[in-house]
This record gives C-alpha cells, structure tokens and sequence, in this order.
C-alpha cells in the first residue's frame, strides 16, 4: 500500500547499558498511513517515549527497522529527516521575546537558505499554517504572552510549517483542561482529514482518544496492539492497560469506572 | 513579524549616532580638539597644529579603533552564549571565560622568567599572548559547556563560571608571589584594562581576529533561531547541534580571548549589551540582534571610553572600572526584572 508512511518490522525497543539489555517491547510491526489520527496509549513508564524516541530516529532500534516512507530512518540526513518528520515535543520553551509568527515561521528552517530569509512561498505558508490552527489573531503576541492551550497549538502551527507527511506530538493534552483538550483534539483530527497528514499523538486521555481517533496503538507490558478503537474494545484490550482490580473499562460507556466505590 | 519600518529608523540612528560617537571620542581628551580639526586629519588634511594631527594619528585614532573592535566583539560573544547557554545573563565576563584568559596570560607574562629566555621572547611576543589568551577562554569554555550538560540548572552554570573566577585569580595569585615587581607591574596593568598602547600591527591582529570571530558569528544565525526553541527542537528541525555549538563556541573563544589578551578583561558589556539590543528591538531573531548588537556594543565601548578619560582632566580611570560601574546596575535590575523572561 503507497499510503504508508511509516511503518515498523520486528522492530524491538529498549536501552542498552554497559551490562545488559533492556528490551521494552518486541516484534513491533506498526503502520503509520497518510490521513489518519493515531493515538499512543500506555501507562506511566511502559515505554512510551522510548518508542516514540525510536521511531523518531532518536534512539537506535535494538532489533527490527523503522521505515519512514520506505527509507530506513537512520539513514536519512538530519535535514531531509526534519522535511519528512516533525515534532512537538513536551519540554518548555527557553526564554525568547519571539512572537507567535515568528515561532511558527522557524518550522520553515529546512527550507530557507544560510541565513534563514523567509521567502514569500514561506510566509505564504506559515499564514496558512495560523490560519488551519486558528491563532490568527495571536500572531503579533509574544508566545509568552498567551495560554498554554493557545501555545499548544502555535506549536502545532510550527510543525505543520515543516511540511511533512507525519507529526509526532508527546503528550499535547498535558496540562489542558477539559475543552481545550476536546478542541486540541478535534483539530488535531480536522488537519489529518483535510490536510492528508498523518498525526501521532501520545495522550493519557483515553475516552476522549477512543472518541476521536482512526487508530489507537495500546502499550501493555504483555504486548502492543494497533487498531481501530471500536475493534479493540471488543477484544477487551483497555482492561489490560491498568494492572488494578478497583479499576475497569465499561464498554457499555467507552471509559474508565471505579469498582467498590 | 518584527516592524520592518522601525527597524530601518532605528538602524538609522544608530549608525549615525556611532559615527558622531567616533568623533566625539577622538576629540575628547585631556586636551580638547575641535571637531572640524578631527575631520580634517582623518580625511588626510593638514591639521592647524602638528601636536593634534600628531596626536591623533598615533594615539585617539587607534585608541578609538580599538574600542569599536572591543565592544563590538565582547557583545557578540556575550549575544551567542546568552543564546547556547539559553541563558540571559551569560557573557564572557560571567561565565569566567575573561578569568580564563588571564589566567593564559599570567602564565605567559608572570612565567615568563621560569622557560629559557628564547622561548620567553616568543612568548611574550603579540602572538603569544593572543594565543595563551584564547586558549585560557577556550579551555574555560569547554568546561562551562561540560558543566551545563550535566547540570540543566542555568543558575548553577553562572555559580560554576564565578568558581572559576575565583579559582583563576587564585592560581594568579600564586603565580604573582614568584614573580618580580617589573612582571607584576605588566600583569596588573593588563588586568585593569586598556583601550589605548596598542601598535598599528596589534591592531591589525585584533582587527583579524575579531572579523574572523564576527564571520562565524554570521554563520551561526540561522542556528542561533533554531536554538531560541531548545536544543530537541532545533534537532528535529534538520539542525546539526554539534558542528553549530562547535562554531559559536569557536567564534566566542576567539572574539573574548583575542580581546581579552590585548585591551585586558574587560567586565559587563558582553552581558550588557545584547540586553540593550534585545530591549530597544524588542525581538529575539538573530539576523536583527546581530547587527544591532554590534552598533550598540562599539557605541556603548566608545562612551565608556571617553568618560575613563574625563575630558578636560590630567587623568585616565581604568576602562574596567567605567564598564563595571556602568554594567553592574544594568546587571542587577535585569535580575529584579527577571519575571519577564519567564
């Protein structure tokens, strides 16, 4: 199939030190396609950004490659990788008077020349990037003066001015309250259907992911298991997400409920 | 997007305010030239009196050279470390990287007397001093970089770089306690500052150095932007972290250390004068600070400067003691407004 964009064989993750091996998670076979909305799901510790640091080139696979479209990742150039891959990560920013143009106007560095001149295609480019996003209106503001929803999506604007076939995000609902994770969400899903694109995001919010996604990828210590939301209901595979006998996943609902309360 | 309107004007003033600036300096002194005389030896006229063409062909015109070279290199460097080190009171002074310096050139001048007297002339050759200075910044350099990838805490980088100070002034101390009055007498006066003695070939070294440190610079813009978002995201942006951090390291080591071994270490207009930049352009894209930062560092260099000489007056204050009077508040109120950098 032409519409995979990144997709993973026997790939198995982990770290090695000096002594020994740790492996994470084995015989991963991922597919990531152009279009779809794709969240991580796991708990604290599985091994999410380990993954994530995998198939972003940034660690080395123990075992298995990584693919990213049908070229092994680590053997692209840093620049070419930056014009197929793009990231927003969960770090904070360092202090800068920056505005919110300018911010999402540096996603164009792959692109300009030595000294990083914006050319009218870039700034043609980044409008439209504000726009999609809906930060219009805050793009004179320095990126210190607005919100942490609003800054979640100036970076989402940064990357989508990278211009590349897939966005990684970590974690973008962190720290966000209830509707600005709903409207983060909804046009994380908006971009994918209408710009092609394929976005995978790592999230702890599991109901509003099982609502809004095209796939889900599940991180157990047993196993991780891609799918369709609706398909990994019915195999009951969120019932082994969380090793608690107080906590299990209702069907019937889509989420989360307390046993014994 | 930066008001590319208020920038031109702003560059404008600047420039032309550097010009003025340049020949107030030469005119001001211990003794008073008229403007309309400056003008006319520098355009290679005949001057109404030989004393001031005398005087200011061999001692205000390179003095006033000089210190374009020194604020201009100084504030650059300052500007890039700020930047790497993602930290707004970073500066060459700060971060022990002058300390450094002369910790080479107490070695050179105060050591001197240890090597065999061939060897000494080499060392205490312009060159040497050039070369034992920037390796002192360089190797300060590389163990502040060491420090700061171990410890994420930017406050403790600034204690690690004032550690080093003192352990630098230390190691001199030492070093002055076997050394004769004449050495000691030489060293002091280095480490007090000192726009003015420098020879046309000096100059010309400086001059070198300082472009040289000023060309990587340049290079280092588009990086520098990239870094503004922190080192993962300048990676995920095609940047190649390590031969970028190795230029601005470079160009740092050779614009502080090369300044340093000629007109002595010089405090707060590395720290200073990006801030003034970042504070009057109210942006943080490099291409603009770059050149900004470089009129305001030869421009504020130039006042100091002239005030060290108070005009009109038999004496000359040390340029050190001018730039820490001046740098030191400028310092403190950027920390009390430090909420703003969030």
């Amino acid at each position: 199939m032409s519409n995979n964009i990144l997709i993973t064989q026997n790939l198995s993750i982990g770290y090695t030190s000096k002594k020994e091996t740790v492996t994470i998670a084995e015989n991963l076979n991922l597919n990531l396609q152009a279009g779809k909305l794709i969240a991580l799901i796991g708990a604290n510790g599985i091994g999410k950004s380990t993954l994530l640091r995998t198939i972003t080139g940034i660690q080395k696979p123990l075992l298995g490659t990584v693919l990213l479209n049908d070229k092994k990742i680590s053997s692209y150039e840093p620049l070419e990788l930056a014009q197929n891959l793009s990231m927003v990560l969960t770090e904070k920013l360092p202090p800068s008077n920056l505005t919110v143009f300018e911010l999402a106007a540096l996603g164009r560095q792959p692109y300009t020349n030595w000294i990083g001149t914006l050319s009218d295609a870039d700034i043609q480019i980044v409008q439209e990037a504000i726009e999609l996003t809906q930060i219009g209106h805050l793009s004179q503001k320095k990126y210190y003066e607005i919100s942490d929803g609003q800054l979640q999506k100036v970076l989402i604007a940064r990357a989508l001015t990278q211009d590349t076939p897939l966005i990684i995000l970590d974690e973008p609902t962190t720290h966000l309250d209830l509707l600005h994770k709903v409207s983060l969400l909804k046009l994380l899903k908006k971009l994918s259907h209408e710009t092609g694109k394929c976005i995978l995001f790592s999230t702890h919010d599991i109901d509003m992911a099982i609502q809004l996604c095209d796939e889900m990828i599940i991180m157990t210590p047993e196993m991780v298991v891609q799918d369709e939301p609706c398909n990994l209901i019915s195999k009951g595979i969120f019932d082994t997400i969380f090793k608690d006998e107080s906590l299990f996943f209702d069907k019937e609902k889509g989420k989360f409920t307390f046993k014994n309360l | 997007m930066n008001n590319p309107k208020r920038n031109t004007i702003l560059f404008s003033f600047l420039f032309l305010g550097l010009i003025i600036l340049f020949f107030v300096n030469i005119s001001l002194g211990s003794i008073t030239i008229p403007f309309k005389e400056v003008y006319t030896s520098l355009t290679g006229g005949q001057s109404s009196k030989s004393t001031w063409e005398y005087i200011i062909i061999n001692y205000r015109l390179p003095k006033a050279i000089t210190a374009v070279l020194v604020g201009m290199g100084l504030s650059i460097s300052g500007l890039l470390m700020q930047t790497l080190f993602r930290n707004p009171l970073a500066g060459p002074y700060v971060l022990g990287l002058s300390s450094g310096a002369s910790l080479g050139v107490a070695f050179v001048i105060l050591g001197a007397s240890v090597v065999p007297s061939f060897l000494s002339g080499v060392l205490l050759s312009p060159y040497g001093i050039v070369l034992a200075s920037t390796l002192g910044s360089t190797s300060v350099l590389l163990l502040v970089l060491l420090v700061s990838q171990r410890l994420r805490d930017t406050m403790a980088i600034l204690i690690v770089g004032l550690m080093f100070g003192s352990f630098t002034s230390a190691v001199v101390g030492v070093l002055t306690y076997f050394s004769s009055a004449e050495q000691l007498q030489k060293f002091t006066f280095w480490s007090m500052g000192n726009l003015g003695n420098l020879s046309w070939t000096s100059i010309l070294i400086l001059t070198i150095c300082v472009l040289l440190g000023l060309f990587l610079s340049l290079l280092s813009i588009k990086p520098l932007n990239a870094l503004l978002l922190g080192e993962n995201y300048a990676k995920s942006m095609g940047l190649n972290f390590n031969k970028a951090r190795l230029i601005i390291i470079l160009a740092t080591s050779i614009l502080a250390g090369s300044i340093t071994a000629y007109a002595g270490p010089i405090a707060f207009v590395g720290l200073a004068v990006p801030h003034i930049a970042k504070l009057v352009f109210q942006t943080s894209n490099h291409t603009v600070l770059f050149w900004s930062t470089l009129l305001f560092g030869a421009g504020i260099m130039l006042i100091c400067d002239v005030v060290s000489q108070m005009p009109g007056m038999e004496i000359t204050l040390p340029i050190n003691a001018i730039t820490s009077i001046l740098g030191a508040p400028i310092v403190i109120w950027l920390l009390i407004r430090k909420r703003n950098f969030k």
